[in-house]
């Protein structure tokens, strides 16, 4: 069985939810790591968790960009590890150029904090295989830097690379602009690199993972850590 | 060639195409509400101003420039910058 890093940088705070589904509930080895004692590529997955790294100063996620515990990341993202992203962790891979494009201020200027529906656009990658395409999935967000940006022209790109994992929808699910909660373009909630294995996303599967913690009674964030879970459970992995 | 310290700054601001809601909000609900009609945008940005050890204001800027790009301080998917010497 593999075994996951949580790479907590300063400000991270989401880290520790993202330890107690990882480690006690879908029981995978995990551990905490301070982003300054990744020294080598000990791991077979990796999570940057949400929090407010450097206190999001110059642009969310742009300083733990540069950490060297990214440099390892990258190096375990070409060898085709699972690296996962949330929310601060997303705006990490994306500034680190690990995944495309940007994630901008919310055009609403407020910080949104709610449950939104996503759209499962790929089960391709190592975090939505136990997903269905099409499911849709009640995950919340808290983020005021959530608007995800790429030039419209890059978009086609991306579709047809199949590097759209997310989208927020709405009851219908459908990709509709009262759906989205921060003005991503196309209601883009996550993305992935071209190989499928990175992947981040503004919502917190974390807080949506135990029924005890979740409104309506939902655990629907469980099925990325147990989709990851599946992956690492791959003799080799 | 004048060594010396250069004041240098950038101004980071969204492409023209990724939308400025700060600066969409300040026009709309500041400076057009506040009477001033003849304002037709704005766009806000982040301004870092910087002293900068060099040989000349070319090389000053030319440092900041390189480190604009090889450190990000901006994100070229959806910002561009002017990189200006002031003082």
């Amino acid at each position: 069985m593999g075994k996951v890093a949580i790479i907590q940088f300063p400000g991270s705070n989401c880290d520790l939810d993202a330890l107690e589904i990882l480690r006690d509930i879908v029981k995978a080895k995990t551990d905490l790591v301070w982003h300054k004692d990744l020294d080598h590529d000990d791991y077979d997955a990796y999570v940057l968790p949400g929090g407010f790294s450097y206190g999001d100063y110059l642009r969310a996620g742009a300083i733990a960009a540069t950490s060297p515990s990214i440099r390892i990341v990258k190096e375990a993202a070409e060898d085709g590890k699972p690296v996962l992203g949330i929310c601060n962790g997303f705006q990490i891979l994306v500034e680190a150029g690990l995944l495309p494009g940007a994630v901008l201020r919310n055009t609403s200027l407020r910080f949104a904090c709610t449950w939104t529906r996503l759209r499962v656009e790929t089960t391709r990658t190592p975090f939505t295989s136990r997903a269905e395409k099409g499911q849709v999935l009640e995950i919340p967000i808290a983020h005021n830097e959530g608007r995800y940006y790429l030039d419209r022209e890059q978009i086609p790109e991306l579709e047809t690379n199949q590097q759209i994992v997310f989208r927020y929808v709405n009851e219908a699910k459908e990709p509709t602009g009262d759906a989205n909660p921060n003005g991503s373009i196309d209601n883009i909630a996550g993305i992935c690199n071209e190989s499928g294995n990175v992947m981040g996303l503004m919502p917190h599967p974390e807080r949506a993972s135990l029924h005890a913690l979740s409104s309506g009674d939902n655990n629907d964030g469980r099925i990325i850590f147990d989709s990851m879970m599946r992956t690492l459970a791959v003799p080799g992995a | 060639m004048t060594p010396g310290s250069y004041l240098v700054e950038v101004i980071v601001e969204n492409k023209p195409l990724a939308r400025d809601p700060e600066g969409e909000t300040i026009h709309q609900n500041l400076i057009l509400k506040g009477g001033y009609k003849q304002v037709t945008s704005v766009r806000a940005g982040k301004l870092l101003r910087m002293k900068v050890e060099a040989n000349s204001p070319d090389e000053a800027r030319a440092v900041v420039r390189k480190l604009s790009d090889d450190l990000r301080i901006y994100n070229p998917a959806a910002h561009t910058i002017q990189v200006r010497i002031v003082g």
